[in-house]
């Protein structure tokens, strides 16, 4: 099964091909043939992984060569190794989840089987992307990952926003390819190939310079900025809530927006060897981090909140994936690496979980705006349920998930305490607005009675996954228990694995900031003791500026957007009116030059034509007075020319005397008819 | 050689010839032109006398003179506008046939003067008629019969074009 | 010899000039026989002087006469029939075949 593992995108493939050129039309079939081939990739995933543990966790590699020049080497293969296990397990658990859910979110749509290709190809891509084994295959894996995303958060095309949305996430995250590319051309040059082990054997051999190290860590990162929607171009991942829910759910939560954090982890060789770009990643990281949890406070549509908690979160994990970077480079041992992707795999149940739960609250009221709900939670058992479950572990809440792998988080922090003050200050802010979220939405009195008598719980497909992903929220935490000595940590490491000593302190400390959260919320918006509005006029600048998401979306609209469209005005204008005009006038001068041709023809051609006519007759005027039917002029000319011979013959030169002779005679008999008869004419006297 | 009296004889009748000759292609009168005509082929008879050829000088005589001259004397008779004695004979070619005959004169003039002749000074067979009879029937028999034909011809000829139109 | 054959050229001469210049039919004709007659001067000269053991040129001579006559005849039956159809032998008028 390990053998063959490079199978397993092939089967959401199939899935794909098949919907789009044979099943199109059967609705039901599309969808289980789409849920068929992912729950099938998710059991060879299950064999996959096991075989991964039973091994220990050693790596294996499998490839097709297609250049293999000293140069350049370029090559399609597959290298699973723990890290890849584990992703593959997160991205089709998650996808068949998400594709469950969709039988009932979706139902109705007339684009339904359209739908569940694009996932399927979606799923193709992503898992594609985690099991290549040179950054260029990643790099076409990457590439289809946005193509995919544009094609999902575009679904509903035919609203502005949506189709906006879409464009807006694919050429937002393109910039951040072009930076990825950068990266992958230095890597190439310097390098000299691009398969994973090899470049990170050179590394390891000091055959690149810091700064080429330095270069192509930063570069490669941004591809990871794009992705993962880091500052500055996370803009995209809150307009993407434009989506269908499972779509936000699958993509924005779990796996898409995971790639960014993946390639940094697979690249961290790179970036173990350059403290400098490390540092980069983790303070942006950091800001993302800070700046997105600040924005979640304010916000009121369910989804935009659920999405900066996203990029709230990943930022997290960059973080901490640049700290273990520093770290290393410095040579301290660091538990980023195993924190950051612990993060990662329990991130992407619970807020899968998240998405999926609001998207069954909004399935039941059909509004996003949190201001319209409340007191939800009599109407809909399982879904807030979950939906608290999933809150406690984002808050960090002994003994979910979420309270293992954040706790890693702030145990890289340990030695950084700029980054350790901001890591406990964005955990405060996490706790206080997801349950912010979750008391107004299905605490309280409903604020909206006609939507409130509408909502009822959503249908068996749609719950579901949220009771699957429930459970794996509460229990995929504890492969990654402190005190396990073949846990996570042994599995997923970098260079070293890494065993830590689980600290009491940490855990005691991040407790209390993450009830303090709640604890604060709960005032707030159970309890109702203090008014949140007060607050928010007290801070209006603040607020404002929170609410409006920092501004952002309007400074690179200033900035980027209006420059380039009016540049596109210009270069509009130069087309139509310079480009066109050229061909126009090319036109008008070939017209103009067929007109010159046509004076041409009819008058120089055809004239010289005409002229040649005009020629023989003049020529025949001239010499039809031979047959003047006289014999005996017929007989002077052969008796003169036979004479003519004769003398020739006789003596050349009384030749020339005779036949100047006879030109004098002709010539004055020429001249006497003229002087005659007044006319040039040899007619003989007809009269006569 | 000849002697002095042959010349003279010869520088006598090639004068009358070359005069008469001249005056045969000059005269406007046509009858006269004929007149002169026989005096030319009365002369010329006479230098085949001087060339030891009797008998051709006779029939010279016999037929040109006689039947041929007499012939064209009855076309010019038959066909005459003797009232236009004073239309011009000669057409406008004139200049350049003296010119054209100047030059011929001259060539041939120059081409006898400048040619070696194989001048062999045997004498003539003394009996021309018998000799000339001789060979007509013995060497040159078929042209003697084909000529009859071509006078056959020439005669059946002359009568059907010249009939009148059996109207 | 040579005078003989003088005489015949300028006979002859004589004799083309009248052919390319008389007006009328029967002077043409008349001219001709002017020519025929310096070719039988010179054929009879020849005869005497180059090659008088056989009379190969009087024979020749003789048949050039014969041959002579027959064409004076046939000529002159044309010339008949043009001063019938043109009532007159002004051959500058005989000119159906000019341009």
């Amino acid at each position: 099964m390990l053998d063959n593992a490079f199978l397993i995108p092939f089967y959401p493939l199939l899935a794909f091909v098949v919907i789009i050129f044979f099943t199109r039309w059967n609705e039901k079939l599309s969808s289980y043939i789409s849920i068929g081939m992912i729950l099938t990739g998710f059991v060879h995933s299950l064999f996959v992984l096991m075989q991964m543990l039973a091994r220990g966790g050693e790596p294996l590699e499998k490839m097709v060569t297609f250049i293999s020049h000293p140069a350049f080497h370029l090559e399609l293969g597959m290298y699973i190794d723990p890290l890849t296990s584990v992703m593959l397990m997160v991205v089709t658990i998650v996808s068949s989840c998400v594709q469950i859910y969709s039988l009932g979110y979706m139902h109705g749509d007339p684009r339904f089987s359209r739908y569940f290709s694009y996932l399927s190809l979606f799923t193709f891509s992503m898992l594609g992307l985690v099991i290549a084994n040179n950054f260029f295959m990643i790099f076409i894996f990457w590439e289809l990952v946005g193509l995919t995303s544009y094609l999902l958060i575009g679904f509903w095309f035919e609203k502005k926003s949506a189709s906006d949305a879409g464009k807006k996430a694919f050429i937002t995250t393109r910039i951040g390819d072009l930076g990825f590319i950068i990266g992958i051309l230095i890597l190439a040059f310097y390098a000299g190939t691009l398969n994973y082990q090899q470049v990170f054997e050179k590394v390891a051999t000091g055959a690149l310079s810091p700064a080429v190290l330095t270069a192509a860590g930063i570069f490669i990162f941004c591809g990871a900025v794009g992705k993962s929607a880091q500052f500055p171009l996370h803009v995209w991942l809150p307009d993407a809530m434009e989506g269908p829910t499972p779509v936000s759910a699958l993509i924005h939560a779990a796996t898409m927006v995971a790639a960014g954090v993946y390639l940094v982890a697979r690249a961290m060789s790179l970036f173990v060897g350059s403290a400098e770009a490390s540092m980069v990643v983790a303070v942006i990281g950091l800001i993302t981090s800070l700046m997105a949890a600040s924005i979640a406070l304010t916000q009121n549509d369910i989804k935009r909140v659920l999405a900066y908690s996203t990029v709230s979160q990943l930022g997290y994990m960059i973080m901490a994936l640049g700290l273990y970077g520093v770290d290393s480079a410095h040579g301290h041992h660091s538990p980023g690496f195993v924190a950051g992707t612990f993060h990662l795999m329990t991130h992407a149940f619970f807020k899968a979980l998240l998405f999926l739960g609001a998207g069954s609250v909004i399935h039941a009221v059909h509004t996003n705006d949190i201001q319209e709900m409340g007191g939800l939670s009599k109407k809909m058992k399982r879904t807030s349920i979950t939906f608290f479950i999933a809150c406690l572990s984002i808050a960090g809440i002994f003994p979910l998930s979420g309270f293992w792998s954040k706790d890693e988080i702030i145990a890289t922090t340990q030695g950084h305490p700029v980054f350790m003050f901001f890591a406990l200050l964005i955990a405060f802010m996490t706790a206080f607005y997801m349950f912010r979220l979750s008391f107004l939405t299905f605490t309280g009195k409903p604020r909206n009675e006609e939507k409130y008598h509408h909502a009822h719980e959503s249908p068996d497909s749609m719950t579901w996954p949220l009771m699957i992903l429930a459970f794996l929220t509460v229990v995929s935490g504890w492969v990654g228990l402190p005190w396990l000595s073949h846990g996570f940590s042994s599995f997923v490491y970098h260079e070293a694995a890494h065993h830590a000593e689980p600290s009491y302190v940490l855990m005691i400390v991040s407790t209390i900031v993450a009830l303090s959260g709640i604890g604060v919320a709960y005032l707030f918006y159970y309890k109702k003791r203090f008014s949140a509005d007060a607050i928010a006029e007290r801070f209006k600048p603040l607020y404002t500026l929170l609410y409006h998401k920092y501004y952002f979306d309007e400074i690179y609209d200033a900035i980027i957007i209006r420059p380039l469209l009016k540049l596109t005005d210009a270069l509009w204008w130069f087309d139509a009116n310079v480009v066109d005009g050229l061909v126009n006038f090319s036109g008008w001068l070939t017209v103009k030059w067929s007109d010159l041709k046509q004076w041409f023809d009819e008058h120089i051609v055809d004239g010289a034509v005409n002229g040649a006519g005009y020629v023989c007759m003049a020529g025949s005027w001239l010499f039809k007075y031979i047959q003047s039917g006289s014999v005996q002029f017929y007989t002077l000319t052969v008796i003169a020319a036979a004479i003519g011979i004769v003398i020739y013959r006789v003596t050349p030169e009384g030749f020339y005397y005779y036949l100047a002779g006879l030109i004098v005679m002709l010539v004055s008999r020429i001249l006497a008819r003229i002087v005659k008869t007044g006319r040039v004419k040899a007619e003989a006297n007809i009269e006569g | 050689m000849e002697t002095s009296v042959s010349q003279l004889i010869f520088y006598l009748l090639s004068f009358i010839i070359i005069i008469s000759a001249i005056y045969v292609v000059t005269l406007r009168n046509i009858f006269h032109s004929a007149l002169f005509l026989i005096l030319t082929l009365f002369s010329v008879a006479g230098i085949y006398i001087l060339l030891n050829a009797e008998f051709l000088a006779a029939v010279q005589v016999l037929i040109y003179v006689g039947a041929i001259s007499v012939l064209i004397i009855f076309a010019i008779m038959l066909t005459s506008q003797l009232a236009s004695k004073k239309i011009n004979q000669s057409n406008e070619q004139v200049m350049i046939g003296v010119f054209v005959c100047a030059g011929f004169l001259l060539a041939s003039l120059g081409s006898l003067a400048n040619t070696v002749w194989r001048i062999v000074d045997k004498p003539m067979p003394e009996n021309n008629t018998m000799t000339l009879g001789k060979l007509l029937m013995n060497d040159y028999v078929l042209p003697f019969e084909v000529v009859s034909l071509v006078l056959l011809a020439a005669l059946i000829g002359a009568v059907v074009l010249a009939r009148k139109e059996s109207a | 010899m040579l005078q003989y054959l003088a005489l015949a050229a300028i006979l002859f001469a004589i004799g083309v000039f009248g052919v390319l210049t008389r007006r009328n039919a029967v002077g043409i004709l008349m001219s001709l026989e002017l020519m025929f007659n310096a070719a039988n001067i010179n054929l009879v000269t020849f005869n005497r002087y180059i090659g008088p053991e056989n009379l190969t040129g009087q024979i020749f001579a003789t048949f050039v006469i014969v041959i002579a006559a027959a064409e004076a005849v046939v000529g002159l039956a044309i010339v008949l029939l043009l001063y019938r159809n043109w009532r007159g032998i002004d051959v500058d008028n005989i000119n159906l075949m000019k341009w």
